[in-house]
Formats: C-alpha cells, structure tokens, sequence
C-alpha cells in the first residue's frame, strides 16, 4: 500500500478505524484536539459512533459501557484529561475490559501547558487510578510505529482483557510523517461471551463489575489479574537496543525523546566515542532485560526525559546497582537539545560522576 | 542530503502549507521526511512556523537545530530564527516584509520581494510558493514537479485551477535568486 | 387453588441485603415485573450505581454493569450506542444522581439518550451511613447536618425532575412514591410508561421515586411511610412532569 502523509494525531485515528475501532468517546483538549475531530468527521461514514461526552470523566464511562457491551472502543486526551479519566481506567481494569486510551501529553502539573512533555510516566505507569491493577503502556516514537501500536493495541486489549494506553507527547501529535497501515500479527482472541448484549433468555446474566465486598474474593480476584500482568511481562515487552554491547555511556530515552537521543549519539559517534540507546517501547511492563546487555566496559547510563526524572525509576530498578544512573531532563514543554544531552554524555564519558 | 528547513511567518501566509508540500513531495520521491509545526495560540494570529525534514537517511529528531536553511516571511521571524542557521546554510528573507537585512555573515542570505513578485503575478497569496521556487533553486531538495503533484494531492480538485498560479509563482521565486 | 402471587422472572433468587422497611425491594420488584411484562428481560441491560443499590447487578435477572459512584447515564450511553436496539436502564440513588452524578444525568438528558433511569429519592445518603444529600430537606437531621440542614449554609434541596424536565431531551419525566399501596400501583404505572417509552425510541426517560431510608432516618418502618408522605410529597409533589403530546 502506498505511503500517505498524516499527522499524528489523524493517524491514530485512521489507525483505530482500520483496528475496527468503531466507538469513540472524548471531550476536547490541546494537543490532541484533532483526533476526536477524526473520528467526528470519518465514524459516522463507517456506521460507527462518535461522541462527545460533558465532561473526560463520562468519556471514560461510556467507554467502560461500551467495552462492557462488546464494542472496539476508544478515548483520548491529554495530561489533566487523562488524570480525570483514572477513575474509570481502575474501573475498566478492574472489570477486565478491553479499550484503548491515547494520551498526547503536555507539561503540568495542573493545567501546565500544551507543549510535548513526558511528564506524565508516573500517571501511565504507576496506575494514576486506585488499586493493584496494571494496563500496558506503549510510548511510541515515530508516526509510523504510533500507527502500527495503535492498531496492535486493540488485540492486546481484548488478548488480555485490559486498558491499553498509547502515550505520545505534542510533537508525535502534532507532526506529520509518511505512513502505511500494516495488518498487526494475529493474536488468539477469544469470543466476548462476556459481554453485556442482553442473554436473550438462552445464559445467565452478564455482569460487569468490580466490586468484590469479601476481601477474600478480592484478593482472589486481584491475584488473578496479577497472573495475567506476569504473563504480560513475559511476552509483550518491546524495546529496541542500539550499540548498548560495546558503549562508554549509554543512553535511555523513549518517546519523540529518543530521536533526538539519536542526534546525540551520532554526533558522539562522529567524534569517536561510544554510545548505546535503550529505547523502551513499552513503558510498563519496563524493558528490564534490555539492561541485560550493558557490559563492565559501560562507564555509565543516562536518562534523558522531558520531565524532571520518572522513568529513571525503573531505570534504577532494571540495573539494581550495577551502574551509576545520570539524569538530562527538560520539562514544562522545553524540549531537549541533541547539544546538551552531548554534553551529559561526554561529562559521563570523562568520568565525572 | 538532509534538508533541515525552518519556515516561519504570521498565520494566513501560508507557511505551514508550504512546508507540507515540501514533505509531501520528499514523500514522493522516496526520501524520509517530516514536518513539525508550532501549535497552540501563538498559532491563532501570532507566528506560525514549521520544521521540515528532506533526508536520504532516517530521520532522528523531527526538530530542526541547526538549519540547513531558514524561509522567512516576517520580521519576527528573522529575528527569531536567524541563529539557528547552520553556518554556510541557506537564509531566505521576504524583502517584501522585512525591512531589515540579515546580521549573519556566514550563512548565504537571499532577499526575495515575495510579496511584489506574487503581486505581480496576480494573487499576493502565493508569496509563500516563491519563496518555496527560490528555496528548490538553490537546493534542489526536491523537483519541481513533485511540489506541483504534492499540491494536486494535498489541495484536491477544488484548487486545481491555482495550479498554474503556483507554478509560476515557482518559477519566478527560483529566477529571483538565479 | 387459585396462585395469587409469585415471585417475579425479573429477579434472581439471591436474598436482597436491604434493611428491615427499606422500599428498595419493592422498587427493584416493580421495575423486574414491568422488564418481565414487557418482555424485555433477554434484550435488557441494566446498569447499578454506588450506594444502598450497588448489589442491584445482582438481584436483577439481565445483563448488569456495575458503574462508578454517579457515572451510571454514562455508562448506560456507552451501551446504548453500542446496542441502540436493546433496552438500557440505570436505577440510581439520590446521592449518586443528584450530587456527584448530577453532570451526567443532566447530559443523558440533553442528549435525548434512549435509556430510562429509576431515581430512588430517600434524600439520604444511605450506604455510607446517613450523610446529607442534596435532595435532604430544609432542617433534616443527617450525619453531616447534625443540627438540620441548614439552608443558608448548605442550599435548598434540588428538585432534581423539575430541572431535567426543562431540557428538551428528557421526554417522559414522572414522580411517583411507594408509601402505600395505591402509591405503589401508580409507580408502577410510570415505570412501565417509561419502558415503553424507550421501547418506542421516544428519547430519555426518568421516573423519581420517593423512597425511605428507616434505619437513617432513625424511625420504625411505618413512621418512615408516614414521614415520607408528609414531609417529603410537600416539598417533592407527586405526578407527571413531562410525557410526549402524542401518549398524553
């Protein structure tokens, strides 16, 4: 198929139709107005549902209606949309049922700004909801790969029976790339004898629910999906790795972030230094293994984000000690320049602790 | 060849237009390509600018640094972008708006009268594709002819008939700065 | 001998946790023998809020989702859109209607959504323990108005069908009580209405039922029936507040 031209956030759109997304529900904000005004203007064409809800948090609800009754369902936002829609992100977790968020994040905290930021790593993978519950992140990088996980996420949704989110930032967006709409691998997807479709007098009620008032059941309950994150954890991580064997300094970044981690690293390259890239493409469950990879030869590692130090974290939690961990962040919207994180290298690279 | 292109200019001058055609055209002839505006309110009546990437390789951050080459429209613009030109990059000044010359010495500076030529030819709304023909004159980033199938494809049916006025806007951008 | 009553397909056989007196029973009896009626029960979805009602999923016998504390008429739009051609209802408390879900309920409405929502009004919050309500009237004692509501302090009470009534989406607005039998028979009535009015794809439905909570009041069964009649029907009239010209 040939390459069309589109910006972020229409692609991810067109991505979503093309999974069978036909539900969409969202309430408007910067920077990622453009996706909602997508599905606006090309669902109704399809015989699907566009809606605007009052308010982040009835946009996540009807979600959560929609994904309980069987549809192929979406929302969207950004930052502080996405804190509001937590309730229901805990619900839908809770109730082991299948959508897909976008997140275009802004710098914040409270209302912030509008400018790409990733400030949000925290709220994606730390369960910005209440309760033990999980839902796998994917922060892609370039249109392309932001199309391509779009349309990959609907599967692992309904395979797992979760939210999945998509985090970008403004710039993945806001900016336009070629693209091709590639079939994702095919996953074994079971029939939603779950869902609530009315049991037209022929099975037991279906309910949707997440309230377990015995704490036993609970914990059973909680267990079960605490199964399920482990096998995620087994077989849907995604990160790639570039040059991390033989690099002085090696550097982690994910998201639009990493690009420009790229520049960086090629302009060491050019002066003959050594530098790796871990790029996570999944933020949770967190690339561990890919630390696996950095040998003794490696001084240190840097994390470069746009906000003041989150994905460090896990950072710190995949190398557990074995190396020095070194921060470069810009946040509030300031985007990283490939000169400064040269620089943080190079200090990294010198020895300078 | 890696074009890293800024274009900036107030809203309404056609700036980020022409840098999807750019990249639309870049996409047909099989290079990478990327194009990142500025957004949010400075949009709405304030300066709009984007950055655009022509590159025979893969394309690493869609931010533009260092510029290979810059296409003013305004004067806040100039002022606002006229360091992050790489040195022996390419400076685009539309003489037309800006009354003040470049204060580099070691990037190449155009002064093209965008406005006075687009005048000349019958709409002052292709002040942008002149600027664009003297901005393919002196890279060859991308044909010609491929800014005129972008422009088929972006703009449709409806705008085929200014086809002819942008072709000619094109050329005589390029013939300013010959 | 001749059968006099039995027990309604619309319900499961799971014993209702309700207090002693508490007319939720009857109301969920009443929507389950209009669902059962209609001949709906393998075509509906129900969908429970958060309060004395939560374990609703449980009692009645159609498809169930349980929705956050409020966000019921938003849950219920996700359904509907999804399955336009099944019957969708939420059954809410006051607390979660008319407080934390008021944005939703009052968008369902403006939106004409074709769904029915069963107000249970017993202007109290019931399950967590007796609390003020926007629905509590003007000196009634609860947890959180120790000396009464105070109305310079806390507002007046919202008359919450009134105000859906003005938008032009809500279609079918009634109030209706369960302090006696004849008041029962009339609920049910306005219930079955309601349904057929969904049925119909007429747009949104609500009937409000004044509905009593003894065990936070603080009064027996009966004297709960009795308070409710007095103090409540003043301050809540009873009767239709908007029905379509065409079935009027």
């Amino acid at each position: 198929m040939a390459k069309v031209l589109m910006k972020g956030n229409e692609a991810i759109g067109a991505a979503a139709i093309k999974a069978g997304c036909n539900y969409f529900f969202g309430y408007p904000i910067t920077p990622q107005n453009e996706l909602p005004e997508y599905m606006a203007r090309e669902l109704p064409n399809i015989g699907g549902i566009f809606l605007q809800a009052e308010s982040e948090v009835a946009a996540i609800n009807m979600v959560y209606g929609a994904a309980g009754a069987g549809a192929r369902v979406m929302t969207s936002s950004s930052s502080p949309g996405i804190a509001l829609k937590q309730e229901g992100i805990s619900y839908i977790a809770g109730a082991e049922l299948p959508c897909v968020i976008v997140n275009i994040v802004r710098g914040g905290p409270g209302l912030g700004g509008i400018q790409p930021a990733q400030s949000d790593y925290y709220q994606s993978t730390r369960g910005g909801g209440n309760g033990d519950y999980r839902h796998v992140v994917y922060a892609p990088a370039t249109i392309q790969e932001t199309v391509d996980l779009v349309m990959e996420s609907f599967d692992v949704a309904e395979q797992y029976r979760m939210p999945v989110m998509v985090v970008g930032d403004g710039m993945i967006g806001q900016m336009m790339e070629p693209i091709e709409f590639k079939e994702p691998k095919k996953r074994p997807l079971e029939p939603k004898t779950w869902a609530t479709d009315g049991t037209k007098g022929k099975r037991k009620p279906n309910i949707i629910n997440s309230l377990f008032i015995d704490p036993q059941e609970l914990e059973d309950h909680v267990l079960k999906l605490e199964r399920k994150y482990d096998e995620i954890k087994e077989k849907e991580v995604r990160y790639e790795n570039y040059n991390v064997e033989d690099a002085d300094v090696v550097v982690v970044a994910y998201g639009t972030t990493s690009r420009i981690a790229k520049n960086a690293i090629a302009k060491c390259e050019e002066e003959g230094m050594k530098v790796g890239l871990i790029r996570p493409i999944t933020l949770w469950p967190f690339p561990d293994k890919a630390f696996d990879e950095i040998t003794d030869k490696t001084k240190g590692v840097l994390t470069v984000e746009m906000s003041t130090g989150q994905m460090i974290d896990d950072v710190k939690i995949a190398l557990n000690g074995r190396k020095p961990v070194h921060f470069y962040g810009r946040t509030g919207g300031m985007v990283p320049t490939p000169d400064a994180i040269v620089d943080e290298i190079k200090k990294i690279a010198g020895g300078v602790k | 060849m890696q074009e890293r292109v800024i274009m900036a200019g107030f809203g309404g001058q056609g700036v980020m237009s022409m840098g999807q055609l750019l990249t639309y055209a870049g996409m047909i002839e099989n290079k990478n390509v990327s194009w990142l505006p500025s957004y949010g309110p400075e949009m709405r009546g304030g300066t709009a600018n984007c950055n655009v990437m022509v590159s025979d390789n893969l394309i690493g951050s869609p931010i533009v640094t260092e510029a290979t080459a810059a296409i003013v429209m305004n004067r806040p613009s100039l002022d606002k972008f006229e360091d992050d030109i790489e040195a022996n990059g390419n400076l685009l000044i539309n003489s037309s708006l800006i009354d003040r010359k470049a204060n580099r010495d070691d990037v190449n500076v155009y002064y093209i009268p965008a406005n006075e030529i687009a005048v000349e030819l019958g709409n002052a709304k292709a002040a942008n594709m002149v600027m664009l023909g003297a901005y393919l004159e002196l890279t060859k980033a991308v044909g010609v002819e491929s800014i005129i199938e972008a422009f088929k494809k972006v703009f449709g049916e409806s705008k085929a008939h200014l086809i002819p006025l942008n072709k000619n806007a094109l050329e005589k951008g390029a013939e300013a700065v010959k | 001998m001749a059968k006099v009553f039995e027990r309604t397909n619309g319900l499961t056989d799971k014993p209702f946790h309700y207090c002693p007196g508490c007319t939720h029973g009857v109301i969920h009896r009443l929507v389950a023998e209009v669902l059962e009626e209609l001949d709906v029960l393998g075509e509906t979805i129900g969908v429970a809020p958060v309060g004395c009602s939560v374990f609703a999923y449980d009692y009645f016998n159609c498809d169930m989702h349980e929705a956050a504390h409020g966000r019921a008429p938003a849950v219920a739009t996700g359904i509907k859109r999804v399955h336009p051609d099944k019957v969708v209802f939420t059954y809410q408390g006051d607390g979660d209607l008319a407080s934390i879900g008021a944005a939703e309920i009052i968008h369902a409405a403006a939106r004409g959504e074709k769904i029915t929502t069963i107000f249970v009004n017993n202007a109290i919050y019931g399950m967590t323990g007796g609390q003020m309500a926007p629905t509590t009237l003007e000196g009634q004692k609860a947890t959180t108005s120790p000396y009464g509501r105070d109305v310079s302090h806390a507002g007046m009470p919202m008359r919450v069908s009134e105000m859906l009534a003005t938008l032009d989406g809500a279609k079918f607005v009634e109030r209706v009580s369960v302090h006696n039998a004849a008041a029962v028979r009339k609920t049910k009535k306005a219930i079955k209405k309601a349904f057929e009015l969904q049925l119909s794809g007429e747009g949104f439905g609500i009937v409000e039922v004044l509905s009593t909570c003894p065990t936070n009041w603080g009064l027996t069964p009966v004297e709960s029936l009795k308070w409710l009649e007095e103090n409540m029907i003043p301050y809540y009239p009873l009767g239709n507040i908007c029905t379509p010209e065409e079935v009027k």
